[in-house]
């Protein structure tokens, strides 16, 4: 029910991925790079935890992209123009973002709504409202700024495992716990499962939309935030596309694109190959770094061939009795 | 209906409720009094307006008018969620129950045992595990429940109402995919419920169970209350009555003389035709004119005997031959190419496409033999739903509606339509008669023999075996996926087809207990 056997195939993608990195710059295997890899990846990581919830229970968020540009923003605005201080601007922008995604679920169930439509427009609210705020980069200064780029936990090997790598990982963690082991997470597989199904079953199926969506836009704000530390800017055109990113991550990790099954781990893992692709292009130094996205293109048809094939196959007899012609 | 001596304190009231969907009017005025501790039946024809009642009362639909009181207290659930929390649990017609989850997340849904904010994933298999034991099964409750057969799933649902511990139990034609044995527990557990003060509100077609279990019923017809009757005085043709508004045509006509059928012609025959793990090899011969009835407890095979046939499923040994000719059944596209047809059992997972007409499901399949370059025009569409529409008396009559809104009895109907308008040389039927009311039921046994007349080979699967008795020529037997015997001219009766069922059964049955 949770999706073991993609994920399965994920890690084994990653793992043989990246021993034939290593093969080619035996560099790569070193705790300095896994832990950059982590860093410049966090921000994914965080939205793409978000969007696995969303996913899961059949639904899909294309505002986090523009969530995270906003906060960027907004962050650097309030921190750098209107003198708040750095914790308030950032409890306040959790808030926000955090009313934005409830407003976006709310929107979607009461007037049923496609999750896709709705988000789509939040994607250009938040997109639009951020270059309201500013249409240049506005750099941060601020002296929570250098010291959180500064801390780092030293790990064997010459790696460093920086500040918005640690939130990350506890992201992560946090998602893969809500998920498997709360009724919360149980209600979104059951989601998933079919809303009306859920519903007659008497999940609160409006409840947990909106609830749904708020934690995808809160991480998304979570993730700005991160990505404003990553940068030390605020910029409106920052994390464009990123929603996209991460729901390949999410499809790549094995979680099925129609809802109702998938995990957590496998996200971050479908994150991880995301950035063993992209280090490895910078190692090479020839390719361009849109190869990436061709890479990643290939990784998505692959995996969503093979989720068909594996859905298939996995149907059992029973449940296979299709009408035939129908 | 007034009653003022009545006997038990009314547990839930329902008065005056109406209920229309756009221009069709599914409730008028419609009052239902349910005791405390009684076992109330809900009947009338397919179409009548029980689901529709029932989900009134829960609150699934809103309701144009009434009241519902429970307990006295006016109650007025806008969802499912608030039905349950004022303590009116239901098993809805149409099984609702996630195949993603596992069984034991899908009995525990939104009531999981937990601690510290965490769900206790030990402790509620645990009580999953024995929660359904009382039912008599014993599964993996950690597997997905869409792993399982419809039948396992539809127990699973029933487990789950029952162990909401509601004072209101409604279940709406729970019985409809359960075999014998599974609906005498069934029945035993509901009437430990009713004994313990709880109301339980039964939908069934099948009138022997009603009589069985029930104290009272409320008949419905076309939307309005027809009246409410203690069973116990209540002649069955008085109840026919009341549910029909006409008497019911003698049916049970006798079959043609046995015998004579020796001679008729081939049009399948399966030679040590089988699948490893699925149905032992069997022979199997189907003559034109000739109907065969597959018995046997559910899940001894027989569903996998017609998907074998039809293509549906791949066999791994053995031959097929079609009028004498050796043919590779591999897909359901074989066998509709060799003019097979397969209605199967459960109609909502396996056919009926809710969203389109009724007219275009009858062409579907039509459509679909005829390739798509050669379309059927829209006039030939319309004489074909109409034909059908009448032969089958699908109600409403109206070929332009879509098929998701028909009551659950006509969606049965619509999809034996859709087989008929291909013209087969042979038919399967699953179940046909399932969620089918007296009346139509009894036209569908008349259409079996009429189709048979016309030169069709039918294999139909019941587990009614007054009805396969009825209109079979042989009766092939099946238990623990092996064809066991086969019965043919006098030999068939229920007497004979129970005894080859359960010949060895005595211990089976023991060991599931
Ligand atoms: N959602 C809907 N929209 C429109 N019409 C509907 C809807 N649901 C039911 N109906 C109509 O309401 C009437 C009553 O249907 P209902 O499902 O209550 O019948 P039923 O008595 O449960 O029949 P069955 O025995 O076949 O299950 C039918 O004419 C049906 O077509
Ligand atoms: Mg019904």
């Amino acid at each position: 029910m949770k999706g073991l056997p993609p994920v399965l195939i994920t890690a084994v993608v990653l793992v043989a991925g990246f021993a034939l990195c290593a093969l080619q710059f035996p560099n790569i295997a070193s705790t300095r790079v896994v832990g950059n890899l982590l860093t410049d990846n966090a921000f994914l990581g965080i939205v793409a935890t978000g969007m696995t919830f969303v996913i899961i229970s059949g639904g899909i968020d294309l505002s986090v992209g523009s969530v995270i540009g906003f906060t960027t923003v907004f962050v650097a605005l309030a921190i750098e123009r209107w003198g708040v201080p750095p914790l308030v601007a950032f409890v306040a922008i959790l808030a926000l973002s955090a009313a934005f995604g409830a407003a976006m679920g709310a929107i979607i169930h009461v007037f049923d709504l496609p999750p896709f439509i709705v988000t789509l427009a939040g994607m250009f609210l938040a997109r639009g409202a951020s270059f309201l705020l500013s249409t240049e980069s506005v750099p941060i200064t601020a002296p929570v700024y250098a010291s959180v780029s500064d801390f780092a936990l030293r790990i064997p090997g010459g790696g460093r495992l920086t500040a918005i790598a640690i939130i990350m990982l506890a992201i992560v963690i946090g998602g893969v716990l809500l998920l498997r082991l709360t009724r919360f997470g149980a209600n979104v597989y059951a989601l998933g499962g079919g809303r009306a199904t859920a519903s007659l079953m008497g999940v609160a199926v409006g409840k947990m939309t909106v609830k749904i969506y708020m934690l995808s836009s809160l991480l998304a704000g979570i993730a700005g935030i991160v990505f404003s530390f990553y940068t030390s800017a605020g910029y409106s055109l920052s994390a464009v596309g990123v929603e996209l990113d991460s729901i390949a991550a999410v499809v790549i990790g094995g979680t099925l694109l129609t809802g109702g099954q998938g995990s957590v781990i496998g996200t971050f893992l479908g994150v991880l190959i995301q950035g063993m692709i992209q280090t490895y292009i910078n190692f090479d130094g020839t390719l361009s770094s849109w190869w990436t996205k061709i890479a990643t293109g290939v990784l998505l048809f692959a995996f969503i061939a093979l989720q068909q094939g594996l859905v298939a196959l996995a149907r059992p007899p029973a449940a296979k009795r299709a009408g035939a012609v129908s | 209906m007034e009653n003022s001596l009545d006997p038990a304190p009314s547990l839930l009231e329902v008065r005056g409720i109406s209920k229309s969907f756009g221009a069709v009017r599914a409730l008028q005025e419609v009052d239902f009094t349910l005791r405390a501790g009684e076992i109330h039946a809900l009947l009338g024809e397919n179409g009548a307006g029980k689901s529709t009642l029932i989900k009134v009362i829960t609150g699934v639909f809103p309701r144009d008018a009434g009241v519902v009181r429970l307990g006295g207290e006016e109650v007025a659930p806008r969802s499912a969620k608030a039905a349950l929390q004022a303590g009116i649990a239901t098993v809805y017609q149409e099984v609702n129950l996630l195949p993603n989850l596992s069984v034991a997340q899908n009995l525990f849904l939104d009531r999981q045992p937990m601690r510290f904010g965490i769900v206790r994933e030990g402790e509620m298999r645990r009580r999953a595990k024995a929660l359904l034991t009382e039912f008599g099964l014993d599964i993996d409750v950690a597997a997905p429940l869409g792993n399982y057969s419809v039948a396992i799933q539809h127990v699973t649902a029933i487990a789950r109402a029952v162990d909401l511990s509601a004072r209101v139990l409604i279940l709406d034609e729970p019985t409809a995919s359960l075999d014998r044995h599974e609906v005498e527990i069934l029945f035993g557990i509901m009437r430990q419920l009713a004994k313990r003060g709880i109301g339980i509100v039964f939908v069934s077609h099948f009138l022997d169970q009603v009589y069985e279990i029930s104290d009272r019923i409320t008949v419905l017809r076309n939307g309005r209350l027809v009246g409410e009757r203690e069973i116990a005085s209540l002649p069955r043709l008085e109840l026919i009555r009341m549910m029909l508004g006409r008497e019911l045509a003698e049916t049970t006509s006798a079959r043609a003389a046995v015998g004579e059928h020796k001679a008729r012609e081939i049009c399948a025959s399966f030679e040590s035709y089988g699948k490893a793990g699925y149905v032992a090899p069997f022979n199997l011969e189907l003559r034109h004119g000739e109907v065969v009835g597959l018995a046997g407890l559910l899940g001894s095979g027989r569903t996998e005997t017609a998907r074998l046939v039809f293509g549906a499923e791949r066999a791994d040994g053995g031959h097929a031959r079609v009028e004498g000719a050796a043919v590779r059944l591999q897909s359901p596209r074989d066998g509709v190419r060799h003019g097979f047809g397969y209605c199967p059992e459960e109609r909502k997972t396996d056919g009926i496409v809710a969203e389109l007409t009724v007219r275009e499901n009858i062409v579907l399949a039509l459509q679909a033999k005829r390739g798509l370059h050669r379309p059927l025009s829209r006039r030939e569409q319309d004489e074909i739903a109409r034909r059908y529409v009448k032969m089958l008396d699908i109600r409403p009559p109206d070929a332009e509606r879509p098929v998701g809104l028909l009551s659950g009895g006509n969606q049965q109907k619509v999809l034996l339509a859709r087989w008929l308008a291909t013209s087969p040389r042979l038919l399967v039927l699953d179940e046909p008669t399932r969620g089918i009311d007296v009346g139509a039921h009894a036209e569908i046994i008349r259409l079996i023999r009429e189709l048979c007349d016309d030169g069709l080979a039918l294999l139909v699967i019941s587990s009614e075996l007054d009805e396969i008795v009825t209109y079979s020529d042989r009766v092939v037997v099946l238990r623990d996926r092996t064809h066991v015997e086969e019965l043919s001219g006098e030999a068939i009766d229920v007497t004979n087809i129970l005894a080859a069922i359960a010949a060895d059964g005595a211990a089976m049955q023991e060991a599931r207990a």
